[in-house]
């Protein structure tokens, strides 16, 4: 967990280069700054960004590095589930997962070099250790309006557990998705913030 | 009220420059240096002179031009672009800089986007030129305008060092007053200083010499060197740059009473050290990568006479390798400290271990985009020159055509050509076929081509050209017509180029059009001496930003046989069904057609609508 002191919400974000990641933590972090907190965040950039498993890092209230150290994270956010699995020890023991069940298949396993796992036994081996809230944020968003708007789902789903208003969280994705897709990211946003809540 | 807003590292940065009053800056895009520029350039409203230069050492020129006159300047780049302008470096350090100038040079330990993990702060060291290190995107921006000052003050340069996490972290920073009276160029004669003969560098090396007590002085006194002494601590921490805020928090974790030294300059601040020293029995150095602080802290250990125990990496638990992380530095404060290890296991940067958790995690490399046209450009050569014909290749967006049995070797900036001459002049027999940018031709190929072709180097070079540096973010460069800022210019044809420097065989060819690309191919094997094969088509992200859309495929499941052929392809739009034994192509189709034109069976076309 965030530790007293050095930070008060540490969150992983997991996914995809080309999941929106990065959009994802820019919300966050902007929101978090627009309610005076200090934030860190370090995010994947570069050559692996190109289809390559990417991990963000963003901590609120935080005035040190930005790197969590492992079993320091409050929650975990996957926009893909094998990734989820792929950064799970970065959660406190006490943490939460929220995990997107819709695999994105890497180049490994669409050319027969490697087999995907069984979602199921994804879930099965996280559930063992840590809290796990899944579901597909594909498909709600491709309900909200485009699948792209997936990591605004997640967005909204993680939304129920960070120290930010969710005024403050919409008003940030108003601001830094593109403008024609505002109604449909917000409407993304609700989704996921209320598939958590049940 | 005091502006904060939430930035990247290198936005931060560009900020500093502005704060600063930037006039002039030039660099070449690498990761993780390259928003900095593209920050700068994208701004609407400019008081400075921006540019995306074709190299390194040309940025560097630039920007030393500029400070002879009188002005601001700035250069960036990565790590291993100093290399490339390691030349310009280490005389201009002689000479020194009218105006200021600052060297803007990230590194990248752990190589995320590299091909290795070299510390600048060595470079500071072997030219004498002063170094700053940030541990903070806000100390990064605020070093900015300092590094100036004291670059005009000391009539020196200042190499400035972000890492990685730096440069792409982002943070909250408050934002400072834009300086606004800036110098006019003037550039001003001076022989002894300027021109650097054997007589006058032998006047201005001692002048260095001297130079370094100033620079020392000034930098001892710098808000970037903290020291916290802890009454009756026996610990001493010291820690510089990213390094710094890992060991404080490792510090605060493991509840330890240290005294705690922050570096971020070089040289290093002596007085401070001694100080420690004084009030510590045992001291711990946490730095990224190379021993430099730790050096200097034995050496002043040995001066004073001082016998506290000095715990580092020459040899000692700290990793010489690697990013550091508030992990390591914890482990390494409780297995010192005999603290007992935290219950927390250090962060190796080592993968996951899958083994625990029963299900195997498939690998997911970076890979070339759905649709790139290297991909086709790589399966034609393969097909040309054959398996067993050698492939160097270059750094680029290409280099992850490693998987296709295409890069057999990547040693840096247009060293594909270089290489591929120097096997070819061993006498190596098996047909060579080199694969390199545009903008890495720009860069430093074209004088690889040149020298092959004036060697007579019987090889032929293939120039992936997309029309863009799409790697480090679709910086424009000398082939597209454009500026930094947008603006248009001259568009350097390189088939023009190529044929100017000599090349008997220069030919441009669409790489989607297999067909007419595997017959260019041959003809360019066929040839003797020095060949060159342009493949030219639009980078598939900036085909899809310019509003390209074409049709996606699909694969008639009753017409597939299961041959695999387009599955080798390795695009990502491309899947294949263990059970069914069945291709199908998925969302991610770009419509490029290549595995329609491979496909003996036709079985795949176009989706209709």
């Amino acid at each position: 967990m965030s530790a007293e002191g050095i930070s008060i919400f540490d969150l992983i974000i997991a996914g995809v280069g080309g999941q929106g990641t990065i959009l994802a933590s820019d919300i966050i972090g902007k929101a978090a700054v627009k309610e005076d907190m200090s934030v860190r965040a370090a995010e994947t950039h570069g050559m692996a960004q190109r289809g390559g498993s990417v991990v963000n890092h963003i901590r609120l209230g935080c005035e040190l590095g930005s790197m969590i150290p492992l079993k320091g994270a409050d929650v975990l956010l996957a926009l893909e589930p094998s990734e989820a699995l792929r950064y799970m020890e970065y959660l406190a023991e006490d943490g939460v997962i929220l995990v997107n069940t819709e695999p994105i298949l890497p180049v490994t396993v669409t050319s027969g070099l490697c087999t995907y796992p069984d979602i199921d036994d994804i879930l099965s081996v996280m559930k063992e250790e840590r809290e796990v809230k899944a579901f597909n944020a594909t498909d709600l968003a491709k309900e909200a309006g485009h699948p792209q708007s997936m990591n605004v789902v997640m967005v909204g789903a993680v939304s129920n557990y960070l120290p930010v208003s969710v005024d403050t969280l919409l008003e940030c994705v108003k601001e830094l998705v593109p403008p024609k897709t505002v109604d449909i990211n917000i409407r993304a946003f609700e989704m996921g913030r209320s598939v958590i809540q049940g | 009220m005091v502006k904060r807003e939430y930035m990247l590292g290198n936005v931060a940065i560009a900020r500093g420059i502005v704060e600063g009053g930037g006039q002039v800056i030039s660099g070449y895009p690498g990761t993780p240096s390259s928003e900095i520029i593209g920050t700068l350039a994208g701004m609407k409203e400019r008081n400075f002179y921006v540019e995306w230069s074709v190299n390194e050492k040309v940025a560097l020129e630039v920007a030393a031009g500029a400070a002879m006159a009188g002005v601001r300047s700035v250069v960036t780049m990565k790590h291993v672009g100093l290399n490339v302008a390691a030349d310009p470096l280490m005389t201009l350090a002689y000479t020194g800089v009218k105006g200021s100038m600052v060297i803007i040079v990230a590194d990248d330990p752990s190589c995320h986007s590299s091909q290795n993990e070299q510390d600048t702060r060595r470079y500071s060291q072997f030219s004498l030129i002063p170094c700053l290190d940030p541990c903070t995107p806000q100390e990064a921006k605020d070093m900015m305008p300092y590094a100036f000052e004291i670059s005009n003050k000391l009539q020196t340069p200042v190499i400035f060092r972000p890492t990685t996490r730096i440069s792409h972290g982002k943070s909250d920073v408050e934002l400072g007053p834009v300086k606004e009276d800036m110098p006019a160029a003037d550039f001003q004669k001076d022989l002894e200083r300027w021109v650097m003969v054997p007589k006058n560098a032998r006047i201005q090396h001692p002048h260095l010499l001297e130079l370094q007590k100033d620079i020392l002085a000034e930098l001892e006194n710098s808000p970037w060197n903290e020291l916290e002494l802890s009454e009756g601590a026996s610990v001493g921490v010291i820690a510089s740059g990213i390094a710094s805020v890992y060991a404080k928090e490792a510090v605060i974790r493991q509840g330890i009473d240290a005294s705690f030294l922050k570096i971020g300059t070089y040289p290093v601040p002596e007085k401070k050290i001694r100080t420690l020293m004084e009030n510590a029995d045992r001291i711990i150095i946490f730095e990224e990568m190379e021993p430099v602080v730790e050096e200097q802290v034995r050496i002043i250990a040995q001066e004073t006479g001082s016998d506290v125990e000095i715990i580092g990496k020459m040899p000692g638990p700290i990793p010489r390798i690697f990013e550091l992380n508030t992990d390591v530095c914890a482990d390494v404060l409780a297995e010192v400290l005999g603290l007992g290890r935290s219950d927390v296991p250090a962060d190796t940067g080592e993968d996951f271990d899958y083994d625990r958790c029963r299900v195997e995690l498939p690998m997911r490399p970076p890979v070339m985009c759905p649709g790139c046209s290297h991909r086709a450009t790589f399966h034609v050569m393969k097909r040309v020159y054959g398996k067993n014909a050698i492939f160097p290749s270059d750094i680029g967006c290409y280099t992850l055509g490693i998987q296709s049995g295409t890069v057999d070797t990547t040693l840096c900036m247009g060293g594909s050509i270089t290489v591929a001459s120097g096997m070819y002049q061993a006498g190596e027999t098996k047909p060579i076929c080199c694969s390199i940018g545009d903008s890495t031709f720009f860069h430093t190929g074209m004088n690889g081509l040149l020298n092959a072709i004036y060697n007579k180097a019987d090889i032929t070079v293939t120039i992936v050209d997309n029309r863009t540096t799409a790697m480090t973010g679709h910086q424009p460069n000398p082939g597209m017509g454009k500026l930094a800022t947008g603006e248009q210019t001259t568009e350097v044809c390189l088939e023009t180029l190529c044929k100017g420097m000599g090349a008997g065989f220069v030919e441009t060819v669409d790489p989607y059009d297999l067909n007419k690309a595997e017959e260019v191919f041959r003809k360019a094997k066929d040839y003797k001496g020095t060949s060159v094969v342009i493949t030219e088509q639009l980078c598939v992200i900036d085909a899809k930003r310019s509003g390209i859309r074409r049709k996606p495929f699909t694969i008639d499941a009753d017409k597939c046989v299961g041959c695999k052929k387009c599955v080798y392809l390795g695009c990502p739009a491309i899947e294949f069904d263990v059970e069914t034994k069945k291709a199908s192509i998925n969302m991610m189709c770009t419509g490029c057609g290549v595995c329609d034109r491979l496909c003996m069976f036709e079985a795949i076309s176009e989706v209709k609508k």
